[in-house]
């Protein structure tokens, strides 16, 4: 009868069952088709891409627990390292050379994440402060596409290309769609005549086509959305708000004059708009929490997308408006608190009624 | 249609919480067993809600069946029956049902094996009663809330019929997992609890009556329809089954559509709520004359080898009460807990008497038990979406734990009832009702202290002021005799001149 441990807590005396690692276990499941598509897609240089985001993430995490003298195994098994690193990797290049996702991951887990206090704590997204650093940092090796399918070199030669970041030829170099785009208006072509030269970027519904390795699988992403959507491990209203966000101010800019911007399916299926509207904006630590909250925070990310896409300097935006959002989330939340049952959206107390029928 | 279920969907509250297995079978399935009584009862003074009861009886008094022990003391409090009849062996202190473990004073009840009632006053009219006149009944046979909180129901009663509510709304929720006693008594003893809620609707002068049962009770809702077929006043509703259901606030929001205004009472808007097994207990008490001497008890959990519910008499302790239901297996058990998983408390042993407010006694094994350790918080916002009460858990706790129990109130603690539902589906496995009680506890004494302090500062100031008044009072009083002197010196001087 004694050999019950004597700490008494408080009810409740169950639980349900979740956990922050199968969370996190969840998100990677939802992650896979569109990971493995990538790497058929791009070869073995994007495994490596990959694998190396994902082990620098973890070195980094375990170096700064260590640092920190905080318990390290069971930090690094809530998978929230490492799911940080497959992100990361998602938005680079598939070819970038080995030093990329190194220096990413720093960023990513030391910089953004630990600095500010570890999981829970941070204010901007880890791999989006990663990946738009990098991008400012080292533009060139952040904008260097290799086509798709181009060449599938083998396991050595891969190596070797990820190693020594050899420049790609010019026949494997490939631009973006978005990329493309901007281009071609800038130079004074209207869309029209830039996407009907037989060189462009066709929009390609089954993701074959140049881009950071999550950006070319939009549809099989989408899946992976509607399955964390399907677990309830993220809720609906951030990836319709920013999808929406997006592509309503799209269409509508479209409709009036379609030579200068892009139409609605173009912007959703390009870039990482369907990767940041269900697995970058909904990461938990860095969005608001309540529906309402949610709604405008995820507009926000599509309407800065849509914007910096449209008139920014860069072909693709959602990295930058989601770190502007973030930057929001608790001016949001302290906005859009729920009303408490029995008082008013103040916080007052409702009014006693009268008698009724 | 299609559309109005698809906005539901996404805009109705998702408060709460739907365990997968409610765990509340086989034990509810089972027929009830009634105990036979213990060779001693302990019965604390104090098993209610209020001011603990006054013994009116002897050491050494033979007591029958029934007979009163401890009167009520002051407007709310409920009295104590003998549950048998013996010897008041002793008024002592005993270990109290509580997380605590801390003494209460209790009388110990030494069963003669007779087990005969004292006189009781039936009553063959019972409709014919004032409503003053039953709630008086009910008060002086000690009934209190059975759903748990334990408030003496006459108070309820009176406070409703002063309040003139238009609903009364009877509590077969129970929503808490395992426990299956409401739902067995709705089956078993339905007739008897529509006759207890045809008087507390005389009692409060409500003119309908709505039965809230959670819809994972389908023969308790059978049984009930049909004992209140007769009853055009009482409706059985089925409401969906989503923890915390039997709450007093959300029931009444599903069932009526009204809420009650914070810091407030049902009565504001009209309606108040009643357990189903209390119906039963006002019914014995106004028709029988029967006073509240035992209860339905679930016993349940893992660990616990015969699930069941129990007649148990007042008084008996958890360890005898577990006996008769067929055991614990002590390897299995993880933790003691009373009441039910989510609310429950948790005992350190079972050595403690089963009280009229204890609806469950709960032997949990390892994994029913769920204890981990707590991970850093990663904002998921489960907490948020499971609070009934619309509060924020996660930032509540992150000022609590920071220390700033201010903020902590600007998030609504007050508020929060500590129904457990953050807890329960926070994937961190952070204790947050611990937190919150904590936070509350932090505040009463918080609250206390500066009370104290106002005190002994009026007291200082009072003894200041008098010190104060005093010496003005010595020194005027000097004045005066140095006064009185000179004018006699004066008188004396005047007189001598008078004889020069």
């Amino acid at each position: 009868m004694n050999t019950v441990a004597q700490t008494l807590i408080a009810a409740p005396h169950a639980h349900g069952g979740n956990s922050v690692t199968r969370t996190m276990l969840q998100v990677q499941i939802a992650l896979v088709p569109a990971t493995l598509f990538s790497f058929w897609l791009f070869g073995w240089p994007a495994f490596f891409v990959w694998l190396t985001c994902i082990a620098a993430c973890l070195a980094c995490e375990a170096l700064c627990l260590r640092l920190a003298g905080r318990p390290v195994r069971p930090a690094l098994a809530d998978g929230s390292a490492a799911l940080t690193g497959w992100l990361l990797a998602l938005s680079l290049p598939p070819w970038s050379p080995w030093w990329v996702p190194v220096v990413g991951a720093g960023i990513a887990i030391i910089v953004a994440k630990q600095v500010f206090g570890g999981l829970g704590q941070n204010v901007f997204n880890p791999a989006m402060v990663a990946r738009v650093a990098l991008l400012v940092s080292f533009p060139l090796p952040l904008t260097q596409w290799v086509a798709p399918l181009a060449a599938s070199p083998g396991l050595v030669d891969s190596l070797w290309i990820f190693l020594t970041g050899a420049p790609l030829p010019d026949a494997m170099a490939s631009a973006s769609l978005l990329g493309h785009g901007k281009t071609e208006l800038a130079r004074g072509v209207d869309l029209a005549q830039a996407f009907a030269a037989s060189s462009a970027p066709a929009l390609s519904w089954s993701g074959v086509r140049a881009g950071s390795l999550g950006e070319s699988a939009s549809l099989l992403l989408l899946l992976g959305g509607l399955y964390l959507l399907a677990l309830r491990v993220i809720r609906w209203p951030i990836p319709l708000a920013v999808l929406a966000g997006l592509a309503v101010p799209a269409a509508m800019a479209h409709a009036v004059d379609p030579a200068r911007y892009l139409d609605a399916t173009t912007h959703l299926l390009s870039g990482a708009a369907v990767l940041g509207a269900f697995f970058i904006a909904t990461d938990y630590v860095t969005s608001p929490n309540t529906t309402a909250g949610q709604l405008l925070f995820g507009a926000g990310i599509g309407l800065m997308t849509w914007i910096i896409r449209t008139w920014g300097g860069y072909p693709e935006g959602m990295a930058f408006a989601v770190l502007m959002l973030n930057a929001l989330t608790p001016a949001i939340d302290r906005l859009c608190k729920p009303r408490i049952l029995g008082r008013d959206r103040r916080g007052k107390a409702l009014a006693v009624q009268g008698e009724q029928p | 249609m299609g559309f109005m279920n698809l906005f539901k969907t996404f805009f109705s509250a998702h408060w709460g919480i739907h365990p997968a297995d409610d765990r509340k079978r086989p034990a509810a399935d089972q027929p009830v067993r009634t105990m036979p009584v213990p060779a001693r009862l302990h019965l604390p003074l104090q098993q209610h809600l209020g001011a603990p009861a006054k013994p009116c009886v002897q050491v050494g008094e033979t007591v029958n069946k029934g007979q009163l022990l401890a009167g009520a003391a002051g407007g709310v409090s409920a009295p104590i029956h003998a549950p048998t009849s013996g010897t008041i062996v002793a008024i002592e202190e005993v270990i109290a049902p509580h997380l605590s473990g801390l003494a209460t004073p209790a009388m110990v009840l030494a069963a003669d094996g007779r087990d005969e009632w004292c006189e009781l006053t039936p009553c063959a009219e019972p409709f014919a009663l004032a409503p003053e006149e039953i709630a008086e009944r009910v008060a002086a046979a000690g009934v209190v809330g059975l759903g748990g909180a334990a408030f003496p129901s006459a108070v309820k009663l009176a406070g409703a019929a002063r309040a003139k509510v238009h609903t009364l709304i009877l509590n077969g929720g129970e929503c808490e997992p395992y426990l299956s006693c409401d739902d067995r008594l709705m089956r078993d003893r339905a007739a008897g609890i529509v006759e207890g809620i045809r008087l507390m609707l005389r009692a409060t002068g409500a003119c309908r009556a709505l039965i809230g049962i959670e819809d994972n009770k389908p023969e308790a809702i059978a049984a009930m329809q049909v004992a209140a077929a007769a009853c055009p006043e009482i409706r059985v509703a089925v409401v969906p089954a989503r923890y915390p259901m039997g709450s007093e606030k959300q029931l009444i929001q599903t069932l009526t559509g009204g809420e009650v205004p914070a810091g407030g009472l049902p009565a504001d808007i009209g309606v108040v709520v009643h357990n189903v097994g209390t119906a039963l207990a006002v019914r014995a008490a106004v028709v029988e004359g029967q006073p509240l001497i035992s209860r339905l008890v679930t016993v349940n959990g893992g660990a616990a080898r015969a699930p069941g519910n129990i007649e148990v008499r007042i008084g008996t302790l958890v360890e005898e009460v577990l006996a008769f239901a067929g055991g614990v297996d002590d390897a299995a058990l993880a933790r003691r807990v009373l009441g039910g998983p989510m609310m429950g408390m948790q005992v350190a042993h079972w050595r403690v008497p089963v009280t009229k407010g204890i609806s469950g006694i709960l032997a949990l094994d390892a994994g029913e038990a769920a204890a981990q350790a707590a991970q850093d918080c990663i904002r998921c916002g489960n907490c948020i979406e499971a609070c009934p009460m619309g509060l924020l858990p996660l930032e509540m706790r992150a000022r609590v734990a920071a220390g700033t129990l201010a903020q902590a109130l600007d998030f609504g603690l007050k508020d929060c009832m500590a129904c457990g539902c953050c807890a329960y589906v926070c994937p961190a496995h952070i204790p947050l009702v611990q937190y919150f009680a904590h936070a509350k506890g932090q505040l009463a004494a918080d609250e206390r202290a500066a009370a104290k302090l106002d005190a002994t500062k009026q007291l200082a100031q009072q003894k200041q002021d008098r010190l104060a008044r005093e010496a003005r009072e010595k020194a005027e009083a000097a004045a005066r005799r140095k006064a009185e002197r000179a004018a006699q010196e004066a008188a004396a001087a005047a007189k001598e001149g008078a004889k020069a």
